[in-house]
């Protein structure tokens, strides 16, 4: 196929450069401020709202969300974070745990999944979204990642996100790999996770959601992915789009065997 | 998403049909290629237009991909096409001033969508490089620039001396992909990320004997 001999690499990537961040962060500083916080993770109490929603009949069809299978098998979230994101049969779609959890808002409450996916992180069900994405991960509070990646959609999948982690472009040719794929690089004091590997990958990967101390707020991977892109002066990505779905693929099989610790605490 | 989800799938399907052993590395740039267009949406200034790749980061990106260095030829290609449209500055000055250039140097804001485009940019400098050494929060991915203009001997800038250095450091700011095909560093002219007044004073700031940078 002579189409296929043009060079047609990926466009973008995700996490890029940025901005000014706190002087007195360094590793060792957010690793004891994390140590202090461990007992009062303020993500708990995202968690706890999250198992409320997850129980709570709610939506147009007045459901809860305990039959919702995010891959292993109707209601069972123990587990289910460290092996996400995979394809799912019913939607013939590689999801992560945010486009999955709109998938049951959906098909079980009656949610429309498009206008959620279209509203602003922070906003409305968006906020519900956060906090079941918490629920959700602590379900597999210390386990390790171990993605199935066994069909021919999430092997695709996987090198769709590659290609989309080492995609250059934008005003300052930035990719993902920009800044994240070698050891012990810093932009300013922060420390960068080489996100091509462990134990960078599984570490990243790891620790979403997150609730962020530097601007008190909880946030998923899908608004983490997002602020990567932002700073990398990419365009918006969409809420749950397969970009952001083949990243997270790609950042969850090479952080195989790292331990989650999401709902987690960061700088 | 259901409206992503008709785009690709015929291209999943001749993916899964045509190839029996697994699609061909270039199937997958494709399909990478067309998931990235229907994953983003413009936003404020920040057009779909930046998803666009020239040639230098098609190529880079292909090679990061495989995992190899580029290939030497195409690395010339690059550097050469990238040299041929470098833009000196047009009053014959390189050197600004280097209280500017540290401004500069300090401040990462500027394109992304959340910026205020009525504003000047600046040039993320210390994002990557250690600078002034009275600037403790510097980052790592570039090397240390720190005594820069001392180390290359360069004690009177405007010297024929320091003709050489003086105009590659304006150079690789303006455009790091003259000298390095697939540097990690932004084409900060180039791109439009500074105007050629603050790569001046950026310039200084490496290189004028007064600088703290050459203290």
């Amino acid at each position: 196929m002579t189409q296929h001999r043009v060079l047609l690499a990926a466009l973008l990537t995700a996490c890029a450069t940025g901005t000014v961040w706190a002087q007195k962060s360094t590793a060792e500083g957010i690793a004891e401020y994390r140590a202090m916080l461990a007992d009062g993770n303020p993500s708990d109490l995202f968690e706890a709202k999250g198992e409320g929603l997850w129980q709570q009949k709610r939506g147009p069809k007045n459901a809860s969300l305990e039959q919702c299978d995010l891959g292993k098998g109707p209601g069972v979230v123990k587990g289910a974070f460290v092996e996400l994101p995979r394809y799912f049969a019913d939607t013939q779609r590689v999801q992560d745990m945010e486009s999955r959890l709109l998938t049951c808002m959906e098909t079980l409450q009656g949610f429309n999944a498009a206008e959620i996916a279209r509203t602003p992180f922070g906003r409305a069900e968006q906020v519900n979204m956060t906090a079941l994405a918490a629920y959700v991960s602590a379900g597999s509070r210390g386990m390790k990642f171990n993605l199935p990646n066994n069909t021919v959609q999430e092997k695709t999948m996987y090198e769709v996100g590659k290609r989309i982690f080492f995609a250059r472009s934008g005003t300052h040719d930035f990719s993902c790999a920009s800044c994240h794929a070698e050891d012990n690089k810093r932009i300013r004091l922060q420390d960068l996770p080489n996100l091509t590997k462990n134990p960078g990958a599984g570490n990243g990967f790891g620790a979403w959601p997150a609730y962020r101390v530097s601007n008190g707020q909880m946030w998923g991977m899908q608004l983490r992915l997002n602020d990567c892109y932002r700073q990398q002066r990419f365009p918006y990505p969409l809420f749950g789009s397969d970009a952001t779905i083949a990243l997270g693929l790609y950042l969850g099989v090479n952080g195989k065997g790292g331990e989650s610790i999401a709902p987690a605490i960061k700088r | 998403m259901h409206h992503t989800l008709r785009v690709l799938a015929p291209l999943f399907f001749l993916l899964l049909t045509s190839c029996a052993s697994g699609p061909t590395s270039a199937d997958l740039d494709k399909l990478a290629a067309s998931i990235i267009k229907s994953s983003f949406r413009s936003e404020g200034p920040v057009g779909m237009d930046r998803l666009l790749q020239d040639d230098t980061n098609r190529e880079c990106s292909a090679a990061d991909v495989a995992g190899k260095p580029i290939d030497e030829k195409i690395a010339q290609a690059i550097e050469q096409a990238n040299m041929k449209v470098m833009v000196w500055p047009s009053d014959g000055r390189f050197i600004g001033d280097w209280r500017e250039g540290e401004r500069i140097a300090q401040s990462g804001r500027g394109l992304t969508w959340t910026d205020d485009a009525a504003q000047a940019n600046g040039g993320n400098c210390y994002n990557c490089h250690q600078i002034d050494k009275k600037e403790v929060s510097f980052g790592t991915i570039g090397p240390s620039l720190y005594n820069y203009g001392k180390l290359r001997g360069v004690t009177d800038p405007t010297s024929a001396a320091a003709k050489p250095i003086v105009e590659y450091t304006w150079g690789k700011i303006w455009n790091a992909k003259a000298y390095n095909a697939c540097s990690n560093m932004p084409r900060v002219g180039h791109s439009g990320i500074l105007t050629e007044a603050q790569v001046r004073h950026v310039v200084g700031l490496l290189l004028d004997p007064k600088s703290p940078v050459n203290e």
